[in-house]
C-alpha cells in the first residue's frame, strides 16, 4: 500500500472541509472493505484518506414519515439484523444478508456500498427496485438522487469531488405489494452474483393484476440496471408463463454483461431472463398474500 | 506519515506508532508480536486474519490500524485465561477441529464470536456464520463438531 495522510474528523463539516482542501487526491473511507482491498492491490493510491468513522449521527436506522432512513455508517450486518428493517422492508434485510460473509458485513457500510459503485454489489439492486433515494452532502449543501440515477459507470457515481454519501431513504411499499431479491451464485455462497435481480410488484384491488412493478438487475452491465421496458409489459397484466417469457425477452435486450470467471456474457444474458422470472414470481406471490391479509 | 494510536488489545492498553498504511493485522503481528492471526488471502475472503474489534469479528488484513485507534481488539491470544483454554479452543482440540492449523486462529475467533452472539446455534447457523472461514485441508465437519461441542460445554 502507498503512503498517505489520514484524518478522522469528528464532524461532517470538518470532513467536507478536508475533502475540499485536498480535491482529487483525497478519498473517503468508512468500513474500508472495498477501498483498502483496492489499495492493497495498487488499483488506487490516494494521497489522503478522510475517515467518516468518528462522525456521530451517521450510524442510525430511523423511521420517518413511513420511510426508513439508513445512515451511511450503518453496517451491512446492522441493516440485516435491524428489527425495523426486518419488519418494514424484509427484502432489504434479506439482500444485505446475501453480501459476502458476516465478518465483511460487520465492516462494510451502507454509504460505502453506494459510493464504491461496483455493479456487482447486492444492496444497490434492491434499493433501486424499492425506489430508494441517496442523500449526498457537499460543501455546497445537501442533495438527494434516486439510487438508479446515482451510478454512471464502472466504479463511477454521481458524487462530485468533495461530496459524500450520508445515507439512503427507503420509501414504504404501497398496500398489496410484494418484493423479492434473487441472487444466482454458481460458485460459493460469499461470492458476488453471476446475475442478481430485485423486483417489486404492487397489485390492483382485485389482488391479481399488476398496478406497478419495478425490476433492477446487478452484475449484468457497468452499473446496476433498472429494466423499464420489462416493467412496462407487466402493468395491467396477471402473472403467467407467457408474461414472464415476454418480460425475459425484454430483459435480454436491456442487459450488457461481461465475460468473466462467473460466466460468459451469453450465459449471463439467459440467466438474467430466468432470474427475472423467479424474482417476479416471488414478488407477485408476496403481493397476493399481502393483498389477502389487508381489509 | 506515522501516527500514534492507542488500542486495548486482549484487555491490555497498548500505544504504538504506525505508518498510516499499516493494516491492523500487520500491526498486531509485527508491532505487537501477536502472530496468532495469519494472513491468507489478504483480501478479506479466507478468514485467517479474523479478530474481534469491539466484540465484532472483522478481517484485520483489510482494516487499517489507524482506524482501530481508541478501540478494543481481541485476538486468539486473548481467549485463554488463567492457564485455562477458552471452551472453543478446548473443543477444537477434543474434537479434532484442525489439521495443518493455519486457519485455526481465525476459525476459533469466529466461533467465539458466534457463541457470543448465538449461544446455542443450529447447524445451519454455524454453517452460515462460518462460511467466511476457509480451511484448505477441508476439515469442515470436525470444525462444525467442535463448535457444537463448545456450545454444549458453555451451556453445561
Amino acid at each position: 500500500m502507498n503512503a498517505f495522510e489520514y484524518a478522522a474528523p469528528r464532524t461532517l463539516d470538518e470532513a467536507l472541509a478536508v475533502l475540499g482542501e485536498h480535491g482529487d487526491e483525497a478519498r473517503v473511507i468508512a468500513g474500508g472493505t472495498a477501498l483498502v482491498t483496492m489499495m492493497r492491490q495498487r488499483l488506487l493510491s490516494p494521497g489522503y484518506l478522510v475517515s467518516l468513522r468518528e462522525i456521530s449521527g451517521l450510524d442510525r436506522i430511523e423511521a420517518a414519515n413511513g420511510d426508513v432512513g439508513i445512515g451511511a455508517l450503518v453496517t451491512h450486518r446492522e441493516v440485516e439484523t435491524s428489527p425495523l428493517v426486518q419488519e418494514r422492508i424484509p427484502v432489504l434485510a434479506d439482500t444485505f444478508r446475501r453480501v459476502a460473509s458476516v465478518r465483511i458485513r460487520n465492516m462494510a457500510t451502507v454509504g460505502g456500498a453506494l459510493a464504491h459503485a461496483d455493479p456487482n454489489q447486492d444492496p444497490p439492486v434492491t434499493l433501486i427496485a424499492l425506489g430508494a433515494r441517496v442523500e449526498i452532502r457537499g460543501a455546497g449543501g445537501r442533495r438527494e438522487l434516486p439510487v438508479e440515477e446515482f451510478f454512471h459507470d464502472y466504479y463511477e457515481s454521481a458524487l462530485e469531488p468533495g461530496e459524500v454519501v450520508t445515507g439512503v431513504v427507503v420509501p414504504r411499499l404501497p398496500a398489496a405489494s410484494g418484493a423479492a431479491y434473487v441472487k444466482f451464485l454458481p460458485r460459493t455462497a460469499d461470492d458476488y452474483a453471476t446475475v442478481a435481480v430485485a423486483a417489486t410488484v404492487s397489485l390492483e384491488p382485485d389482488g391479481e393484476r399488476c398496478r406497478a412493478a419495478r425490476i433492477a438487475l446487478g452484475s449484468v452491465g457497468v452499473t446496476p440496471i433498472r429494466a423499464l421496458a420489462a416493467e412496462g409489459l407487466l402493468v395491467g397484466q396477471q402473472l403467467g408463463a407467457e408474461l414472464l417469457l415476454a418480460a425475459g425477452e425484454a430483459i435480454t435486450g436491456a442487459v450488457d454483461p461481461l465475460n468473466d470467471h462467473r460466466g460468459s456474457a451469453a450465459y449471463k444474458k439467459e440467466m438474467a431472463a430466468v432470474m427475472v422470472g423467479r424474482a417476479l414470481t416471488q414478488a407477485w406471490d408476496a403481493a397476493r398474500a399481502s393483498s389477502r391479509t389487508r381489509p | 506519515m506515522n501516527r500514534k494510536i492507542r488500542l486495548t488489545v486482549n484487555g491490555r492498553a497498548r500505544a504504538v506508532e504506525v505508518p498510516t498504511s499499516r493494516t491492523l493485522l500487520d500491526c498486531l503481528r509485527n508491532d505487537l508480536g501477536l502472530t496468532g492471526s495469519k494472513e491468507g488471502c489478504g483480501v478479506g475472503v479466507c478468514g485467517a486474519c479474523t479478530v474481534l474489534l469491539d466484540g465484532k469479528m472483522i478481517s484485520s488484513c483489510i482494516a487499517l490500524a489507524v482506524s482501530a485507534d481508541g478501540h478494543e481488539v481481541t485476538t486468539v491470544e486473548g481467549l485463554a485465561g488463567d492457564e485455562r483454554l477458552h471452551p472453543v479452543q478446548q473443543a477444537f482440540i477434543d474434537a479434532g477441529g484442525f489439521q495443518c492449523g493455519i486457519c485455526t486462529p481465525g476459525q476459533v475467533v469466529a466461533a467465539k464470536a458466534l457463541l457470543d452472539a448465538i449461544p446455542s446455534p443450529t447447524d445451519a447457523e454455524i454453517r452460515e456464520w462460518m462460511l467466511g472461514n476457509l480451511c484448505r485441508c477441508t476439515g469442515y465437519y470436525k470444525i462444525i463438531e467442535s463448535i457444537r461441542a463448545a456450545a454444549q460445554r458453555s451451556r453445561a
